[in-house]
Formats: structure tokens, sequence, C-alpha cells
């Protein structure tokens, strides 16, 4: 147990978080203003509000994961401003972040997520499986153990999260919105949970967040908050009590004040009127697969024009592929789907233009503002242009819209993006909307004036409306609702018939009731309800390690987590791997310096043996192809611009006799100077054969006397004495190679995190930065270790590369050098958010001072500029050079000791930046 | 498919980009300083050579060739001893090292036809190719002029007048510029669709698009033209004033014909973009695929060393990558002022390339989004 934070804490008795002042800003946006509260100790504390009025924010500060900006935020008896403190409780709090499994790692199984959170708390071997056995048997997720947590429903996830949250005895659980998506049974058997785990231990304060008012009603203390600000706190009694209201949902709409509470009324919609027979959906045992999986399972409904037929059901049920087949977006793999008695074809342009689809989460263009939006769609339905500008007119004045026209839909709150939605899904005044979870994290009072809409859109304009949702009250005002479980439809019904034949008293409990019904029937029945469980975990606390010190235990979890992450995605280590063979193969044949069939012609205006002669002294060189003689100045010109003739020889009139009269004469050449690396050559070959020529001749003509004074210039090419290029090459592409895949690698693997959200495990829990860093590099290092030995190899084997140096010396640089580089990408992970910008970032930053500031074609000392400087610092120069010395001239520890120097300098320097650039909290 | 569909759908892409200001510093980067960068920093091929030579004849002819090489070619040259030598080349401190061995002179006059030894570090690929072939001309320039001063050679009088023509100075500076362009070119192409394309996907915006009345085939071209039209713009521009203006290189022929080639190009490098996009499920896989693409492109499409001087079955492949060709219709515009009667063989290549491309990714992108 927490003898520290109890020791530090004295005062604090009665309340664990107390808040001041407390302020938070998101660039202009406002999150939370002022914030003063105290929160009682051993309770359940809940936080109501709208979607976007700073509960995520509020709990994501009480956890540590976000960095204060205003005020003062106590949590355990300490200032969560200060680091020390943080470090010292954070064992002591649990933290679920908002979104199913939003903290796990998909490909991970459920034990060896929760594996790694005991790892990363330093539980020892016995004292995590016992504590894994437990957690699993009391949330009755032993039969799932070794499931991968992305094959898990919304419910089971978040289990897994409670385990995962639990694993470590902690003194505040804080839940933000953990039953957000779940079905209605699972919810229930979550909040069991819950409370006998509070039993277990009462000393416990659980902080929640919820949408679902029925749940809060539960709570001991509530929390109701709008625009970051707190309406107020109380029992659920004393809330209800102060506002005069029968339920928690008008409490809370009475809280609000008259401006946010808008012109709400409470949602009638009146009876429909049974005169529309016409059939607008129909499925006929509908069965949709993926790779085996039955995702949807002979489903079969009909729903009748103008009717609001509501899909209820857990997150995976199989509702959205459902939703998705009849808008045509996903084929079906059995039975048929009709839209107003026409079998809906994928391809089938005119039926979508009678389907309006408002998809989960509102998939709007973000970068458009509201009117773009909605003129976007106007257009890509081909509405008369004369009309687009009334229709958007109207759409925004019907859905409320003026005020926000030309804001960007991400700055607007969650109410006001779900009615842009329905917009964009109306602007072509489809017959049908197909509506997935169109109110999931909205505010009550934005959804009673959203279903105010839909009753009028059915009612009026006779609307067939196909809606999915998670709330009961709103399954309740559909004309019928069909309850879905593992891909099957179990009732479909009127509401009122549903209850009447369940005899419950509610729809919730009718559902319950079908839920459990179906549930006993499959393999899944081997959840127990979540009996008392025998937590017996807390009596033996193992003894926590605080404080700063590194921990190798944290590290290695880390690294334990990526290397699996990393064996699920085969497809990333094989890329990795075979991709560094095959451009190794590739470069190592294709660049070459070896200049050969360089392409030359001859204008020769003599014509005589001797200019002959002088022709095929050159096209005998092994240099040089002869291409068709040049006519002219203007055929020269001609083949040299296209790039047809590398090399033009023109031989003057007379030249023969002039050359026996040992005249003066000059032959005039041109080289194609665009590529000058190749015209350089073309020079230098020209002119050896020259002298040659000129040799040979002086002999002919002249005798012995005339080539006396003589001399050779032995050539010898040192390494490499065949001048093979790829000799020389392919000790210069492995450290091309070994930087920037592993790069690459590192600098994703952090920013993925970041992008999925999974980096609020390293925000909350006592692993350091250098831990984190460490731990994420230390896979990658092995990785690139093992494909430098591939290289290498290869190299030998297929180019058959002499190796003359020290092989110990060589890979020790080489484990150096990858170490580096990965600590190159961790630098660029660091700062870079989006998964885009750092692969763009990683590119730029070793593809070009890889290849050309690093000696593998020119040396480094005969860069210039700004390029000299960054190949001195660059831990490719070093490794370019080590490799060259390792593979062609016998070069050991020696003469190499310096480079090796350099290289080691590197990764101190390299993991300090990244751990100085890395946040421990968000900002 | 719908030409007003194709503008709306393109015009969306772009507003896209212009709210995204890490791409655009990206871009903007690509084209400017990565080029400027670029063209400066090459050195010439020949710049500074570090050469030592050993000297163990201390004649005026040694003395001659010893104080014949000269900046900027060869940095000023070390007198070593023979022992230094190798340690010196092991180190990688010389590229060459010239050993004038002892009665040098004498020989040379007595027609006993001495030799000189001339060590290249071939480790040293670029220089020690090319530059052997300067030491060898310095080093008979000078034993030739210095024996025709000795005595009255009757050597025959030709002379081989060598210029190069289109970069009379052969500055590789410019080469330089127009080789970190035809990368920025491809690789933000490439770039541009295809990450764009996951983060769509990602974020569910492409399965939206799908329940409109707009088929796969205009979602594809329109982030074709698009993107397209962004990477052609900033090469006109990169050329007009950082190529032309702050780089001062000659440009002989019609940049018009140039940015014609670079859309073709760009048909073919967007589709790729897409194709890689379709295949790959996550970012980190598009990654490498990116690296394992834009590396052999750029390196082995004869813009970094000449095409000649790749084996045959490498040539061949690469007559299949859209870069070998706009490579060759690049230089062949750019420095030799080539005319459509020229480069029509490139254009075509890249029409043909392009268009197989965009229907393999096209056929891909539809199953993707199935």
């Amino acid at each position: 147990m927490s003898t520290t934070a109890a020791a530090e804490a004295p005062a604090a008795a009665g309340s664990v978080v107390h808040l001041e002042g407390v302020g938070l800003s998101y660039g202009k946006a406002r999150a939370l203003d002022a914030i003063t509260l105290d929160l009682p100790a051993g309770c359940m504390v809940g936080l109501i509000g709208p979607d976007g009025v700073g509960k995520s924010s509020l709990l994501s500060l009480i956890a540590g994961a976000r960095a204060i900006q205003d005020g003062r935020i106590h949590v355990l008896g300490g200032d969560m401003a200060n680091s020390r403190h943080r470090r010292n409780v954070c064992p002591d709090i649990a933290y679920m972040p908002q979104g199913l499994g939003k903290n796990l790692y998909p490909t991970l199984s459920v034990f060896e997520n929760i594996d790694f959170f005991g790892r990363l708390f330093g539980h020892g071997k016995t004292e995590r499986s016992r504590r894994i056995t437990g957690l699993l048997r009391d949330t009755g997720l032993t039969p799932f153990a070794d499931r991968p947590a992305a094959k898990l429903s919304g419910g089971m996830k978040q289990k897994v999260g409670l385990c995962c949250a639990l694993i470590h005895d902690p003194e505040l659980l804080i839940l933000d919105e953990p039953t957000t998506g779940v079905d209605p049974l699972s919810r229930r058997q979550f909040w069991e949970l819950i409370a006998s785990i509070r039993a277990g231990r009462p000393g416990m304060s659980v902080i929640v967040s919820t949408a679902y008012m029925e749940e809060a009603a539960q709570f001991d203390v509530l929390i109701a908050m709008n625009a970051g600000q707190v309406l107020a706190t109380g029992t659920p009694a004393e809330l209800k009590r102060q506002t005069g209201a029968d339920t928690l949902d008008e409490a809370f709409i009475r809280l609000l004040p008259e401006a946010d509470r808008g012109n709400h009324a409470d949602v009638v919609i009146p009876l429909r009127s049974e005169d529309h027979e016409e059939i607008a959906i129909e499925a006929d045992h509908l069965t949709r697969h993926f790779n085996g999986f039955v995702a949807v399972d002979d489903v079969s409904f009909r729903i009748r024009k103008g009717e609001i037929f509501g899909f209820l059901g857990s997150n995976g049920c199989g509702k959205t592929t459902t939703m998705k087949m009849l808008t045509g977006l996903l084929p079906v793999s059995e039975g048929t789907a009709r839209l107003f008695g026409n079998t809906i074809d994928a391809g089938d342009m005119s039926v979508r233009r009678r389907i309006g689809y408002m998809s989960q989460g509102f998939s709007l263009y973000s970068e458009l503002t509201v009117a773009q939006n909605l003129d976007l769609h106007a257009r890509l339905f081909k509405l008369p242009a004369e009309t687009i500008a009334p229709r958007i007119a109207e759409m925004i004045g019907r859905f409320d819209l003026a005020d926000v026209a030309d804001a960007l839909p991400d700055a607007l709150p969650l109410g006001l993006r779900q009615r842009l939605s329905l917009a964009v899904a109306m602007i072509h005044a489809p017959d049908i909307l197909i509506l997935d979870e169109p109110t999931s994290g909205v505010d009550p009072v934005a959804r009673d004036q959203f279903w105010q809409i839909l009753a009028e859109l059915s009612r009026k304009d006779n609307v067939t409306i196909f809606v999915s949702t998670h709330f009961m009250n709103e399954a309740e005002r559909c004309d019928r609702v069909s309850l879905m479980h593992a891909g099957r439809v179990l009732t479909s019904d009127t509401p009122a018939a549903i209850v009447a034949a369940r005899g419950t008293a509610t729809l919730e409990q009718a559902f319950i009731a079908c839920l459990e019904e179906a549930i006993a029937d499959t393999a899944d029945a081997a959840i127990p309800p979540a009996t008392a469980p025998a937590v017996a975990t807390e009596t033996t606390a193992a003894p926590r390690k605080r404080g700063m010190t590194f921990n190798p235990t944290r590290m290695l979890a880390y690294s334990r987590r990526e290397a699996l992450e990393l064996r699920r995605d085969p497809i990333r280590a094989t890329l990795a791997i075979l991709g560094s063979v095959l451009l190794l193969f590739v470069l190592g044949y294709g660049i070459s310096m070896d200049v050969e069939n360089l392409t030359f012609a001859v204008l020769d205006r003599d014509d005589s043996a001797i200019s002959r002669d002088y022709s095929l002294q050159i096209a005998g060189s092994r240099y040089f192809t002869e291409k068709s003689p040049i006519i002219d100045y203007a055929d020269l010109d001609r083949r040299m611009r296209a790039g047809e003739i590398g090399l033009a020889i023109e031989l003057p009139p007379g030249f023969g006799r002039d050359v026996s009269r040992g005249r003066h004469v000059e032959i005039g050449a041109w080289v194609d100077g665009a590529n000058p690396t190749r015209a350089e050559t073309l020079r230098s070959y020209a002119q050896a054969i020259h002298a040659t020529w000129l040799a040979q001749k002086g002999r002919e003509l002249y005798g012995e006397a005339a080539v006396a004074g003589s001399y050779q210039l032995q050539l010898r090419y040192r390494y490499n004495p065949d001048v093979r290029s790829v000799v020389a090459m392919a000790p210069g592409i492995i450290p091309l190679l070994l930087i920037m895949i592993p790069a690459v690698l590192a600098a994703l693997a952090v920013v993925r995190e970041k992008e999925l959200g999974s980096i609020v495990n390293f925000y909350v829990t006592p692993v350091t930065r250098l831990e984190f860093l460490l731990g994420t590099q230390l896979p990658y290092v092995v990785l690139a270790f093992a494909n430098f030995l591939l290289l290498v190899g290869f190299a030998l084997i297929v180019f058959r590369v002499p190796f003359t140096g020290s092989f110990p010396t060589y890979a020790a640089a080489a484990l150096l050098y990858v170490t580096a580089t990965t600590g190159i990408g961790l630098v660029i992970s660091a700062f870079m958010k989006s998964q885009i910008a750092a692969l763009f970032g990683t590119v730029l930053i070793t593809l070009i001072p890889a290849i050309q500031y690093s000696g593998l074609i020119d040396p480094v000392s005969s860069l210039q500029g700004v390029g000299k400087m960054i190949g001195l610092v660059y831990p490719t120069s070093y490794f370019v050079t080590i490799s060259r010395g390792a593979f062609s001239k016998a070069l050991g520890f020696g003469t190499l000791h310096s480079e090796l120097v350099a290289l080691a300098v590197m990764i101190p320097v390299l993991v300090t930046a990244a751990a100085l650039l890395l946040k421990k909290q968000a900002r | 498919m719908r030409l007003g569909n194709l503008l709306q759908l393109g015009i969306k892409e772009l507003r896209g980009l212009a709210r995204d200001p890490v791409l655009l510093v990206l871009i903007a980067y690509s084209f400017t300083f990565a080029v400027y960068e670029g063209a400066n920093t090459l050195p010439e091929t020949l710049n500074r050579a570090a050469i030592a030579i050993v000297d163990e004849d201390q004649s005026p002819i040694s003395t001659r060739i010893t104080t014949a090489f000269t900046a900027p070619y060869f940095s000023t040259p070390r007198m070593i001893s023979q022992y230094e030598m190798d340690r010196r080349m092991d180190a990688g401190l010389d590229t060459f090292a010239l050993d004038i061995p002892p009665d040098f002179q004498r020989d040379l006059l007595a027609r006993k036809g001495p030799s000189i030894q001339l060590n290249v570090d071939a480790t040293r690929i670029s220089q020690a190719f090319n530059g052997g072939g300067y030491v060898e001309q310095i080093v008979g320039a000078e034993i030739a002029e210095f024996l025709a001063r000795s005595r009255q050679a009757q050597a025959p009088q030709i002379d081989l007048a060598l210029r190069a023509r289109f970069n009379p100075e052969l500055k590789r500076s410019w080469f330089g510029a127009v080789d970190h362009l035809i990368m920025s070119i491809t690789m933000l192409s490439i770039i541009l669709t295809g990450a764009a394309l996951i983060r769509e996907r990602e974020h569910g915006t492409i399965e939206h698009l799908l329940v409109m009345p707009v088929t796969p085939l205009e979602i594809m071209v329109s982030k074709v033209w698009s993107m397209g039209a962004v990477v052609l713009a900033a090469s006109a521009l990169s050329i007009a004033f950082v190529i032309k203006g702050w780089l001062a290189v000659t440009i002989e022929g019609s940049v018009a014909l140039f940015l014609l080639g670079a859309a073709l190009h760009l048909f073919a490098t967007t589709s790729m973009g897409i194709f890689l996009a379709t295949v790959t499920g996550s970012m980190p896989q598009f990654g490498l695929l990116l690296m394992m693409t834009l590396l052999p492109l750029q390196t082995l499409s004869g813009s970094m060393t000449p095409r000649e001087s790749m084996p045959l079955f490498v040539q061949d492949i690469m007559l299949a990558a859209p870069n070998t060709h706009f490579v060759m219709l690049a230089q062949a515009i750019l420095f030799r002022g080539a005319g459509l009667e020229a480069v029509w063989p490139q254009l075509a290549a890249l029409a043909v390339i392009g268009s197989v491309f965009f229907v393999i990714a096209l056929r891909r992108f539809r199953a993707f989004l199935a």
C-alpha cells in the first residue's frame, strides 16, 4: 500500500483530488476555465456533461497525463505540477482513457496486454501471473486470454482495459467514458465488476465520466459540467431536488444556462399514419463474410417508407456492416438487399442519389468549411447549378448552421458537427437516410434536437430513416427496433411489443434478457457473471519501486512489447530485412563508375588511310561504341542534342597529308557536357586514346627516336585491384541501408503510439523517458543488426566482395552505428506528431545526407559548405570509412578506433536529444 | 467519368493540402533549398583531391611534377616518405600517391623507359576512376615539356582540341540542381498521393465518398490531377526562380516542353503513389515501401551515375521506370536544348508507362475500396 503517499498527505484526508482555479486552452479555444473542486476519497465520483465541455481534459489533468497550464491540482496529497510528486504517485493512480481499448495494443493478446502493464509496475514473474490469473478470473476473461485485443468486442476491450488499470492496486481509478459504445449487458456487467472491486477495496476512489444519465444516477457524487465550467455538484438526489426534476436527464438540462438549452422541448413523434405500405428497404437473408469470419449472419428485415427503424447492439455486432451493405458500400456475400424493390448494385449511381448516409464518427472533410462541405456534396450529387445556392441556404437555415457557415468542422462541438453531417446527408433530398450511430458522444440537449429533426423528416417529408444507436430512450422513439448480437438479429418489433413479450419494466431490461438468452446459446457462455471477486491481490501488495532511477525491467517491458508487435506484423519485419537485401543487390549492380559503351561518331572530312586509322583506334577501345559517321555540322548538332552521341570527332581536310608531313594539325572533338561526370570520363578516355595513337604513329613515321624519353606510369588501384565497382560500392551501400530503414522504423514506432493513443500509457505509468526510448529502440537495434549480418553475408557470397579486415571490429562498429541510426529515428519521432510528417522528415533527414554528404560517392574532405558540415557530424560518414576499411583495406581496431569512438559518442548525444524533446505529459 | 466531379473532387484535394502546413513547408523546402543545396554541395568531379608524392629522385623533373598539382583540382601535394605511403592510404588520408623512383630523370634521358607508380585508392569511387586520368595527363605533359626543352624531339604535332558542349566548364552544380529537382518531383508526387490516401482511409473519409455518386475512377483521377498540378506548378517556379534565377544555370531548351514531360512523369508517379498506398496496410509499411521505391529510382535512373555504366540487365529493368525516361528527357531539353523531334521517344515512353501504372493502380484502388 502506498505508505509514501499517505505519509506525505496527512492534511488531505477525506479529499483525494483538490483542484483550484484550473484552466486549460487548446490554442485559442478555452477547454477548462477556473475549475475549483474537492473530490472526496473512497467515493464514486461521476463527471457528467455534453461532449466537448472539458470532461476528458479534466480527467487527463488529474491523471497527470496532461501538463497543467493554469491553477493548482493536488492529487493524493501532492502537487501534480511537481514532477517528483507525479512520479511518486503515479503507481497509485490508474487511468483508462476514452475510446474502446484506446490504451491497449491491438495485436497483443489479452494476457500480453495485462502482462505488459504488470512489468511496467515492476512486478516479478510469479507476482504477475498470480495477479493476472486473478483479474482474468474476476472479469470472466480467462477463456479469451490468448485472443488479440483487436478481435474483442467493445465490452471485452473495456474489461481488459480495467484489468490493465487494476493490476497495480491503485488508490485512485480514473475512467473516461468507459461504457460509451458498449452494449447494455456488457455495461451492466462492467458496473457490477466495479462495484465488487470497490467492495474488496473500500479505500479506493473512482472518478468516472459518462454520457449515460441512468449510470450516473448510481454514483455517490456528481459533477455537472458545461463549457469548461462546473454547473453543480452533489449527489444525484441533491441535483434532482435542486432543479425539481424527476430524472437526471431533465435535471441536467435544467442546469444548463438558458442559451445552451436552446429551444429544448421534449421530443414528440406523432404516430405514423399506416397508409404507406410501400417497402423502402428490404434485407433478405443477408450474410457477409470477412476471411472466414461471419460478420453478418442471415439477417432479414423490411422497413416501410417513412418509418423510423432503430438498430441496436454492441460494437462489432454487425450493425455497421449491414448498413454498409444496404448503401452498396460493401458487396453482399449471400442473400439480397433491395431498395424500393431494386436489388442494390454497388456500381449503380442512381441508387446512391436516393440514399443519404451518415457514417460513424461523422466523416466530414475537416479541411473544408461548413459551407464548402455542403457545396461539394451538392455538386457531386449533381443538383442543378441554379438550385445549389438556395438549397444550401435552406439546409443552413433548417439545421441552424448560419453562425458557423465559415467555420471548419473540427472547431465545432460534436452536436453541431452531427447536425452538419445530417445536413450533408440530406442535401440531395434523399428518400432514405441511413444513420450509423449519429448520436454517440453527443449531449442530451443536442440529441433531443437531432431527434426532433428526424421526426420531422419522417412524418412530414416521409423520409425512411434507418438509425443505429446505443441509447435506450432513442430506441423507444423508433417505430420499430431490431437487436443485433454477433451478426444475428435477436428480435425485431415495436419497442412496446418487445417489452410486453419479455414482461420486463423497461426496454433496456428486455434487451438484456434477450442478450443473456442469446449468449447462453453460444460458446461465449463461458463468461461467468462477475461474481464477487476474491481480489486477494491487494493484501500482499508487492513492494513498489519509486523514484526516477533507471529501471531495466520497465525498459525491457517496452522492448518485449515492441518486439511482440513487430513479430505480429510480419510484413513490416520482412519488408525491412528482405527489402534491404534487394536494395543492396540493385544498388550494388546499379551504381557503377566503370563507364563503358560510350557512344562516339566521326565527321571525317579527309577520308584518308590515316584518318580512318584514327577512327579505328577509338572504335577498337572497349570503352567506345561507334555510331554511323556524321555528315555535317547540322547532323552533329542534332545527334548530340538528342543524346545519341557522347563524343564527336572532326578530322579536318588534309589530315593524312599534314600528319605525314609533320605539319601542325588540330583534331576537333566535342563531348556532351550534360552529365559532367560522364563528360569527364569521356574526355580522359579520348585523351588517353589520342596519346596512344600518337605514340604508335610516331614510331611508325619517325622510328624509335621519336618516342625516346618515354616512361611508363604504373597505375595501381589499391584495395580493389580489378577495379570492380561492386567491390567499392557494396561496403558503401551497407551503411546507407542501415540508416534509412532502421531510422524509419524507429521513428514510426513512437509516432504511431502518439497517433493511435497508446502513448498515454507512457504518460501515466512510472516509465521514465529514457526507459521508454531505449526500450522502444532495442528491438529495432536487434533487427537492424540481424539485417547487417545478412547484408554482409550477401556481399561476401553473392557479390564475392573480399573481406580483408577485422570482422569483430566491423561488427562492433555496426552495432554502434545502428544504435545511432535508430537514435536518429527517435529524435525525429520525439517532435513529430503525425506519421506522415515523421515519414517525410525521416526521408529528408536520411536519404539526401546519406547518399550525398557521407563520402559514398565523393569523399567528405572534398565537399564544401553546409554539405561538408553535415558530412562531418553524420554517422554514415564514419561508418562508410569503417566499412570500406574493414572490407577492402584489411583494417582492424588499431586504425579504425577513432571512427568507432566518434560513433559511440553520437549515441548518448542522440538519445539525450530525443529524451529532452520527448514530453512526459501531453500538452 | 464526369468533368464536373473531377473538378470538384480535385478542388477538395487542393483545399485539404492548403490546410496542411507541414506538407506545404516540405514542398517549399524541396523545391527551393533542397535544389539550391543539391547544386552547391556537390564538388566538381575532381575537387581538392588529396594527393601525396614520394619523391625519391629529387631531380628537376620530379620537382616539376610535384609543383604541377594545383588547386582547385588537387590539394597541395604532401611530400611523404615511402614508409608513410601505405599507412596514409589505409587511413584514407590520400586518394592518390605518386611514387617517383630514384634516378628517374637520369633513366628518362638515357631512354631506359623508367616507370612512375601511381597508387589510387579504388574505394574512392568517382575520384579514383576519373582522377587517375588527370594525374596521368599532368605527369605526361610535364615530362613532355621537360623533354621538349632538353632536346628537340621530332614528335608529330597533332593536337586534340577537346571542348565540352552544353556545359563548357562541366559544372556539376548545374547537373546537381536538375538532379534534385527531378528527385523532388518524384518524391513529392508519390508521398502526396500515397500518404494522403492512407490518411483518408484511416480517418474514414474515403468511405464517405463512396456513398456519393462518384466512381473510384473519378476519385483517383482527381487525386492524380490535383497533386500532379501542385508539383508541376512548384517545378515551374523552381526552374524560373531557383535554377535560372538564384543558381544562374543556363537553360538551353524549352521549359514548356520540359513541363510537358514532367506532367507525363507525374501521371506515372502519382499513380505509383496510389498503388503503393493500396498495397500497404499502414503508414509504417508505406514508409518502408516508399524507401525501397525511391532509392532505386533515384540512383539507377541515370541522374546520379550515367546509365551507360550500369550492367545491361539493370539498364533494361530501369527502362520500365518513369524516372529513367524523365532524366533523359530533362537532360536533353534543359542542357542540350533538344526539341520535340529529339525527345518524342521519351514522351511516348512516359505516356505508355504512365498509362500502364494508372491502370494497375486503378484496379488495385477498386479492390482496395471494396
